[in-house]
């Protein structure tokens, strides 16, 4: 039995090899004697800088495009003349070199964070050149990939945006990082080179240079000293899911033509173009937290009217569902929510927020009513964490009161799932939104790595309150979808065609494997696979339930193909 | 003493790569250019740091002053190009 480590799968392929460490960052105590020489000092820290400029100027050399603006960019930053006097007044101020550049950085770097945003951003370019220079003040080895001869599975805690531009996939055979999630920049980076990669592997905190590791991509796992055969089989595995994957494209649909409409989860405007170039029916959740994250005071409605439209533009013709603020938890936006919460995952979040601070959300739907008229998507607006039906008629009058056509709730609160049935006869579409549900109803912070088998989408009671929650809606003949995280996974896609879901709403990386999965399927055998993971009493025999119908089924397809 | 007053141009305002082309400007100008919302706030057009800090938004107004020989035209040049939408000009985003 090879010992494997569990991560998300964030680019698919699958592959083996030494592991090499990223060098992580220096870290400076909080302590030090004060230099005899400053000149000295001066002269080292000027110097690391100097080296620091000149290895990313070595580095914008190879690169291109995007890439080498954002390089070029990060260069003027690295010379700009107030860091160098930063650096001479912290000498004279009694700092050793080393110190001396983490001060001189500071103020530069806190007043970026500050702004957030798209400068915010650059904070981490800023981040990046300083703990360049400190290395080289230190004499450390340079924060990042090591030079090492051949090819290796590259781990880290995660990866830096300068990092990422010199992977080269010829020696880079796979990625695993601790931190991270299917969208990280890491993993974006990793799927356009090809590379297979596991994030958000806590387990890999543990694997130490030279050890041998197989990663596979596609499943999300990591096997520490896997033989041959294992690396054959998920090599193999791999070869044959891509060539099927290749094989599908277009409306999610089951082998016998049942619908499952495939949706993306769209996060800001930033990839717009990408995900609207994406083989999908749509956007099942558009999240907005974007515009209101690391802002002192709410966007106003042009602005808000033009970065939906960034989005819009791109599917014209096809549904956006656009999700209003979730402000709260772990989305705390300073002028939405209050810190005095003891409790903020149960706190005022989500559609809460709306209701104490009508203003923002009234002027969030008037931005989406002028974006929707600025555009032909077919646009749809959802509200978060509704608790009772009395919230979903609310927003619904709210939303219609701005002219907005078809509007649901999520389903995310237990409460919500349960009495579905009523919640779906006020609104004219419902969205499960698994990993807050799963949170709620095992009572378990979504935060605590520790509690994460409590979060796993395949626990009995998520996929019960899913069913009722799919059963209602059948019933009331609307819509039901999914847009958490569970909606990714290929093992489930049928499981929840068969209860009845009609979109699954994912990341464009998870799209293929998703809409293979239920092209295996007739609507019958989801119908059947369902029933029997609904009976499963835990996450271990739910999984199996679904790997042995999956063997029967082929075992079915082969014979009927000999015959 | 010579300034002007001028709207920025780019919608995305003073980011990383309309501040980059300042500050490219501005390098090649023979006096110093400052920049800010008034004339009280400031910062040194060379200073791409600080530009960024300024946190300048697209249709923003701002004060370009410049002082010395030349002054006249480096404010000129100055407000010509933040006057123009920068980010279009070479972007294609993708």
């Amino acid at each position: 039995m090879v010992d494997e480590l569990r991560g998300n799968p964030a680019s698919p392929g699958a592959a083996a090899g030494p592991v090499v460490r990223l060098t992580p960052p220096p870290v400076l105590p909080e302590h030090w004697d004060t230099p005899a020489a400053p000149e000295a000092e001066l002269a080292a820290a000027t110097e690391a800088l100097d080296a620091a400029v000149a290895d990313l100027e070595k580095r914008a050399a190879s690169v291109s495009g995007e890439s080498k603006s954002i390089m070029d960019t990060q260069i003027m930053m690295a010379q700009d003349p107030s860091l160098r006097t930063g650096i001479s007044d912290a000498v004279a101020g009694g700092r050793p070199a080393a110190w001396a550049i983490r001060d001189a950085f500071g103020k530069h770097v806190a007043a970026l964070e500050a702004i957030g945003g798209y400068l915010g951003e650059r904070a981490a370019d800023l981040i990046d050149i300083r703990d360049r220079a400190i290395a080289a003040a230190l004499g450390l080895a340079q924060p990042g990939i090591p030079a090492v001869d051949g090819a290796f599975v590259l781990v880290g805690q995660d990866i830096a945006p300068a990092d990422t531009v010199l992977l080269d996939p010829a020696k880079v055979l796979g990625i695993v990082t601790e931190k991270g999630g299917p969208t990280s920049h890491t993993a974006i980076v990793a799927r356009a080179l090809g590379i297979p990669a596991v994030v958000g592997c806590a387990g890999a905190a543990g694997l130490a240079d030279g050890q041998r590791i197989a990663v596979d991509g596609t499943r999300g796992t990591v096997a520490v000293d896997p033989d041959d055969d294992y690396v054959h089989r998920i090599e193999a595995e791999a070869a044959s899911l891509k060539e099927k994957l290749a094989a599908h494209s277009g409306p999610g649909a089951t082998a016998d033509g049942h619908p499952v409409k495939l949706l993306l989860n769209v996060g800001s405007a930033g990839g717009a173009a990408t995900d609207a170039a994406a083989d999908a029916e749509g956007v099942g959740l558009f999240r907005t937290e974007f515009l209101f994250l690391d802002r002192t005071e709410a966007p106003t409605v042009e602005e808000q009217r033009a970065a939906y439209g960034e989005v819009l533009r791109g599917f014209s013709g096809r549904q956006v569902v656009i999700r209003t603020l979730d402000a709260g938890a772990d989305k705390y936006i300073p002028f939405a929510n209050t810190e005095d919460e003891p409790n903020p995952a149960l706190g005022v979040r989500g559609y809460r927020v709306g209701v104490r601070n009508p203003g923002l959300l009234t002027a969030q739907l008037e931005a989406i009513s002028l974006a929707a008229g600025d555009h032909d998507a077919d646009v749809r607006v959802m509200a978060p964490m509704i608790a009772t039906p009395a919230e979903a008629a609310a927003f619904r009058e709210l939303a219609r009161e701005h002219g907005i056509g078809k509007v649901g709730v999520m389903i995310e609160v237990p409460a919500a799932a349960i009495r579905a049935r009523d919640i779906l006869a006020e609104v004219d579409f419902v969205s499960i939104g698994t990993n807050d549900l799963s949170q709620y109803t095992y009572a378990a912070d979504r935060m605590l790595g520790e509690l994460g088998e409590l979060l796993d989408p395949w626990q009995p009671a998520l996929l019960a309150l899913v069913a009722n929650v799919a059963a209602a809606a059948k019933e009331a003949g609307k819509p039901a979808g999914i847009c958490g995280e569970a909606a990714s996974d290929p093992g489930l896609a049928p499981v929840f065609a068969g209860l009845g879901i009609t979109s699954l709403s994912m990341s464009v990386s998870a799209v293929p494997a998703v809409r293979a999965a239920l092209k295996d399927h007739t609507v019958e055998q989801c119908e059947i696979l369902a029933a029997e993971v609904l009976r499963a009493p835990d996450v271990p025999s739910a999984r199996k339930a679904v790997e042995e119908f999956s063997a029967r089924s082929v075992d079915q397809r082969s014979r009927d193909g000999e015959s | 003493m010579s300034s002007r007053k001028v709207v920025i141009g780019s919608p995305v305002g003073l980011h990383a790569r309309p501040a980059k082309l300042l500050v490219e400007l501005a390098g090649r100008l023979p006096v110093p250019v400052k920049i800010g919302r008034d004339e009280n706030q400031l910062v040194d057009a060379a200073s791409i740091l600080a530009l960024m800090a300024l946190g300048v938004r697209g249709g923003e107004e701002v004060l370009v002053t410049a002082e010395g020989e030349g002054a006249e035209d480096a404010v000129t040049q100055v407000v010509e190009l933040l006057a123009r939408d920068l980010d279009s000009a070479e972007q294609a985003p993708a």
